[in-house]
């Protein structure tokens, strides 16, 4: 164990020569006592063009990071909102690729942003890992969300991103032991990503008291390898969202509910990015 | 970081799953670990087995189908002749009674066809469990009457309707409730697949059946078979049959997956023989996939083969060589399912006709002093509409 602590020690002075996006963000924001909103959107719902003017409306309305999920067939761990965008998205012919090139255009204008891909093992591993997380890099790709990866089956994964450069972030849960936090603490960069409820993503009516528990646990022990704490699943709300702030975490990550404004709104784009924007300024004014 | 070994079968297996199932699936494999020390445990289980299930299922001498093909020794294992009408029943009774053991108030389940429900519903019913079955709107609508047995049996049956609505999206549905109600409820797999530790406890509760073959051939013929074969869907019975012989190197083993409407059709369920290494359902396996990673649908005429992934064991049992699996078409197992009916007044499944299939059509390539078993993994009264609607078809067909 202590051999592999060593190791972890020589990355990060590899690291710190090209420091992760994630990891500016999160210090530049911590200096100024400002805590991160994180939007997740399925790429290239409803079609790509418009993908990338709603990835611009959240940016210019505030979002710190971008997550953009790579739709896959069987997403386990997303509710029915997230389901149907990704299925549409996939009829209408979204890739890997053509996600790859979404953030390649975006980042252009962007370049501070980072952006996340939020995807399925198989998306990732099933072909060869190792282009795969190449070409990620080569396309600004800042890291990596892998819901149903856990760190005992991510050796390989962590190598490769690590001489990459990529941001490996993991999930946590309400349940996650304190000794698999330590280990997601120490095998996730750039954030760790709590999840606030027992379930799957989409909103909900209120949290119960676990959830600002764990929060409060789970901050407490990662802490210790100087991560920060996101918190996602069934943010809703501002009100939500400065509940679980107050919990204790540095930045809160909203995916259904923004995708929800989108697949109301599909027929009238002015509305959809008006209503996003004004959604996301509401939710940038208590990240602080 | 820790690289861990536990639920390998070489590169495959493992835990993919959402951090929120690792609790319970950690808590699941130590109670499983200790209840199967657990001398009540074992006799409590070997009593349903035997009382309620109908076990040991009979090995019988195929005499008719032995001569019909001219070669080799048959034997079958009748499965079919168990409670409920499939071998589904050895695992359902062994996961029922550990998650009874572990307090658990609610099972929830995944089906295709409906079997797995069925006897899933048999198993929480004996020890009073809430049963909610998970199953595509698709299949609800191929399959009525076995979702009218398992209201009966007192389950209640979510039609699934995201995705491709039939059996793999009924496993994601299953786990969506299960990282919402992870406290209080056990997934009752069906078969060995998803995370640690189901590929392994399912393949220990069905591995009866080889162990069975094994004493039973061997009483009637002083030694052990040359050949054994079973039908491949996600591969619970396949791996029942074969664990007892893996080690006995002289025992040929013969998994048989479906075929579809042919390779080149692309209409198929031959998961092992044409997919690709992926993840999915919380295990590195062989996947039907496009060349992004995206699952694809699988085809067969029997429903319970129709599942686009197979249980890391058989990946694994592929790779190092140990086991041979081969594909059989619709077709190829339709006239099997008819012949066996014919020849030996056996209605065995669908699924269990491919098993059937690939004897009948290689009965040249096994020696005729050789003895082979064929695992009858179910019963084919669930099958009769599917193959009269065949026939019938047929029929038409020839008119023109």
């Amino acid at each position: 164990m202590k051999k592999k602590k060593k190791k972890k020690k020589n990355d990060e002075i590899e690291m710190n020569e090209n420091r992760n996006k994630v990891n500016v963000l999160f210090d530049s924001l911590s200096q100024k006592g400002k805590k991160a909103l994180i939007c997740y959107v399925v790429g290239g719902y409803p079609d790509q063009e418009t993908s990338k003017e709603i990835i611009k409306t959240l940016i210019n309305s505030g979002a710190d990071i971008i997550e953009i999920g790579i739709p896959f067939s069987d997403p386990m761990a997303d509710g029915p909102t997230i389901q149907q965008a990704s299925l549409k998205a996939l009829e209408k012919g979204i890739t890997p690729l053509k996600c790859f090139n979404i953030v390649k255009d975006l980042k252009k204008q962007f370049k501070d942003t980072p952006f996340l891909f939020m995807t399925y093992s198989n998306i990732v591993f099933s072909n060869n890992l190792r282009n795969f997380l190449i070409a990620a890099k080569k396309n600004r790709i800042d890291g990596f969300i892998i819901p149903d990866l856990n760190v005992e089956d991510s050796k390989e994964y962590l190598e490769l991103a690590r001489t990459l450069g990529l941001a490996t972030i993991f999930l946590s849960a309400p349940n996650t032991t304190k000794k698999r936090l330590s280990e997601i603490a120490s095998a996730s960069t750039g954030f760790v990503y709590m999840v606030s409820v027992f379930g799957i993503t989409g909103s909900r009516q209120n949290f119960e008291k676990y959830t600002f528990d764990a929060v409060q646990k789970t901050k407490e022990i990662i802490n210790r390898y100087k991560i920060p704490l996101a918190v996602g699943f069934g943010i809703s709300n501002p009100t939500d969202g400065k509940n679980i702030l107050k919990a204790g975490a540095d930045g809160i990550i909203v995916g259904s509910s923004v995708m929800k404004l989108i697949m109301d709104n599909e027929n009238d784009k002015d509305k959809m990015l008006l209503e996003l924007g004004n959604f996301i300024k509401e939710l940038k004014a208590i990240c602080k | 970081m820790k690289q861990s070994n536990i639920g390998k079968f070489g590169i495959f297996g493992g835990r993919y799953v959402p951090e929120t199932l690792i609790p319970a699936l950690d808590d699941l494999d130590y109670n499983y670990q200790k209840l199967k020390k657990n001398k009540q445990f074992q006799k409590e289980l070997a009593n349903l087995l035997k009382n309620y299930a109908g076990r040991p299922t009979p090995l019988y001498f195929a005499k008719n189908l032995t001569n019909f093909i001219k070669g080799p020794k048959v034997f079958l294992k009748r499965e079919d002749l168990l409670h409920s009408g499939a071998h589904k029943i050895n695992n359902t009774i062994g996961q029922g009674l550990l998650a009874y053991k572990m307090g658990k108030k609610r099972i929830i389940a995944e089906t295709g066809a409906g079997q797995h429900g069925v006897a899933t519903a048999m198993a929480s019913a004996i020890f009073g469990l809430k049963t909610e079955i998970y199953m595509g709107a698709k299949d609800v609508e191929r399959q009525q009457s076995n979702v009218f047995r398992m209201k009966l049996l007192n389950a209640k049956v979510h039609p699934v309707t995201s995705g491709s609505m039939t059996l793999k999206d009924s496993v994601n549905e299953a786990l969506r409730d299960w990282i919402t109600n992870v406290k209080t409820t056990h997934y009752l797999i069906g078969t060995v697949m998803g995370p640690h530790p189901f590929p392994m406890m399912v393949r220990d509760f069905q591995s009866v059946i080889g162990r069975e073959i094994k004493s039973q051939v061997v009483h009637e013929t002083g030694s052990l078979p040359d050949s054994v074969i079973a039908c491949v869907g996600g591969g619970s019975n396949a791996i029942g049959t074969f664990f007892s012989f893996l080690n006995d190197d002289k025992v040929d083993l013969y998994g048989i997956e479906a075929g579809g409407k042919g390779m080149i059709s692309g209409h198929h369920a031959a998961t092992l023989t044409k997919g690709k290494i992926g993840i999915l359902h919380g295990m590195k396996s062989y996947f039907l996939q496009d060349k992004d990673g995206q699952i694809k649908e699988a085809h067969s005429i029997s429903a319970g083969l129709d599942y686009p992934g197979v249980g890391p064991e058989h990946a694994y049992l592929k790779d190092i060589k140990r086991v041979n699996y081969s594909v059989v078409t619709d077709e190829e197992a339709m006239k099997a399912f008819l012949l066996l009916s014919k020849l030996e007044g056996i209605i065995p499944a669908l699924e269990s006709s491919h098993a059937l299939a690939y004897l009948i059509k290689n009965a040249k390539m096994f020696s005729r002093n050789s003895t082979i078993v064929v695992t009858i993994s179910g019963r084919g009264d669930k099958d009769l509409q599917i193959i009269r609607e065949h026939i019938e078809e047929k029929e038409k067909e020839k008119e023109k």
